[in-house]
């Protein structure tokens, strides 16, 4: 079951919107730039990184460390679906 | 470094026959010998911290550690009637410290050796042993700097911080506002030295480079106008963290090359590293010149390279780098960022010197 969560894009998502509202205490829609908002700090986006890691068993390494990456739900969503597409082929 | 002795971090004293003459259930009163009283005090100068592991009823041991004037130099005192290898224990993982960093005096030999069967890496000593500590290399710090003189503060005024914020529910930058950061970036001065020395050697966790800087090579780099020796100080509402960061930077044309980022790991959690990134980029960006960062991954160093690509820093080619000297040393990166101006921190008053044109 935590395939599903891993593996797929509304997985994913749904996860780290569930996460992100809950730490910042309000609904935050999939695409909201969270810098520009205010709502993410340098010091949360760090813990975005080490939650993301964790949650998904993913490394996000050099350049994919990028801010960009960490800006809305959405680009969190993809770059951990493009981690996890690049660790393990898709199965039947 | 591996050679030298290995510095105590914590002492933890029983109480009856070793700290005072007497046992206190029994006796009722009990005394505490001037030679102990300096050691306590000459200890807490060294910045080696103390704390209490004793089989008494607590609050009347605490009392009379109080009545006795000496309260105040124990953190963490596990006062009851468990084993005390659970006490050491204990105390070692509240406050983060290796086995091997602690130390525990006892005149009971029942009581070291179960300590030493439960805990072989502590060292244990008779009280006997007592008037020869201060003497000892392994309570003799090599540097005693004006933070090692505040450690036990520093560590009181963490654990304080620590209950403030298992307490305080909602997101964690309301929760550092709540602390009422101050963060001070200066140029090093002499007296500064010997802790911007400590930093570079007690925190391997947050060192960008994992190169150290002896004193002698800071001097000269203090001497020399082109470098940048910056010491950054955090306080808080709960009191002082001492001094929390050292910056290297070397100033060339159109590009400056921070050598050396290290930051003290008890302020991770604060996102300094990052707040002192944005005020340089902040800096760099006035100064119209390019900032390139030494980076060389440690096993520890992970948050920083983490606070370094999310400050803006990549690995993109620039002409900037053609101009700087090759690195210390050859498995070290070069991190690039083309500076923006950037708004002071939301969670954190910052004071800094202003490194134009010097
Ligand atoms: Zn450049």
């Amino acid at each position: 079951m935590s395939q599903d969560l891993a593996t797929t894009a509304e997985g994913i998502e749904q996860a780290v919107t569930a996460f992100v509202s809950k730490r910042v205490g309000a609904d935050v829609p999939a695409d909201q730039d969270l810098f520009e908002s205010g709502l993410v700090s340098s010091l949360f986006a760090m813990e975005l990184v080490v939650h993301l890691e964790q949650a998904f068993s993913v490394q996000i390494l050099g350049d994919d460390l990028k801010r960009d990456n960490f800006r809305s739900v959405q680009a969190m969503t993809a770059l951990v679906l493009r981690l996890n597409g690049a660790e393990q082929p898709a199965d039947a | 470094m591996a050679e030298q002795t290995s510095i105590v971090k914590c002492l933890v004293w029983d109480l009856d026959n070793t700290l005072w003459q007497g046992t206190l259930l029994e006796d009722g009163d009990v005394k505490l010998p001037d030679s102990v009283s300096e050691l306590i005090t000459e200890l807490d100068s060294r910045g080696i911290l103390q704390s209490v592991a004793s089989k008494n009823d607590h609050d009347q041991a605490w009392k009379q550690l109080e009545a006795l004037g000496v309260a105040e130099y124990f953190v963490l005192p596990r006062i009851g009637w468990g084993p005390k290898s659970d006490s050491v224990r204990e105390i070692a993982d509240e406050l983060n410290f290796a086995l091997d960093t602690i130390a525990f005096v006892d005149d009971q030999p029942a009581e070291r050796a179960e300590v030493e069967f439960h805990l072989p890496e502590v060292r244990c000593y008779d009280a006997e042993r007592l008037p020869e500590f201060a003497a000892l290399p392994e309570f003799s710090p090599a540097t005693v700097t004006v933070d090692s003189r505040r450690r036990r503060q520093m560590y009181q005024a963490g654990f304080l911080r620590k209950s403030a914020e298992a307490e305080f529910q909602g997101p964690s930058d309301d929760f550092l506002r709540s602390l009422e950061l101050e963060m001070h970036i200066g140029r090093a001065t002499e007296d500064e030295l010997s802790r911007v020395e400590e930093l570079t050697l007690r925190t391997s966790q947050m060192n960008a480079t994992g190169v150290h800087y002896s004193i002698s090579d800071l001097r000269t780099l203090l001497a020399d106008p082109r470098h940048e020796v910056l010491v950054t100080m955090l306080t808080d509402r709960f009191g002082p963290h001492g001094a929390v960061g050292l910056q290297l930077l070397e100033k060339h044309a159109g590009v400056w090359n921070l050598k050396l980022l290290a930051t003290s790991c008890r302020v991770v959690s604060f996102g300094a590293g990052s707040v002192i990134l944005g005020w340089l980029a902040d800096q760099a960006a006035h100064a119209g010149v390019h900032l390139v960062a030494d980076f060389r991954r440690t096993e520890r160093n992970r948050m920083m390279e983490i606070a370094y690509r999310l400050a803006g820093f990549t690995d993109e080619p620039c002409d900037c780098r053609a101009g700087l000297p090759a690195p210390a040393q050859e498995d070290i990166q070069r991190l690039h960022l083309l500076p923006a101006p950037c708004a002071p921190p939301p969670t954190m008053k910052l004071h800094t010197v202003s490194l134009q044109g010097a």
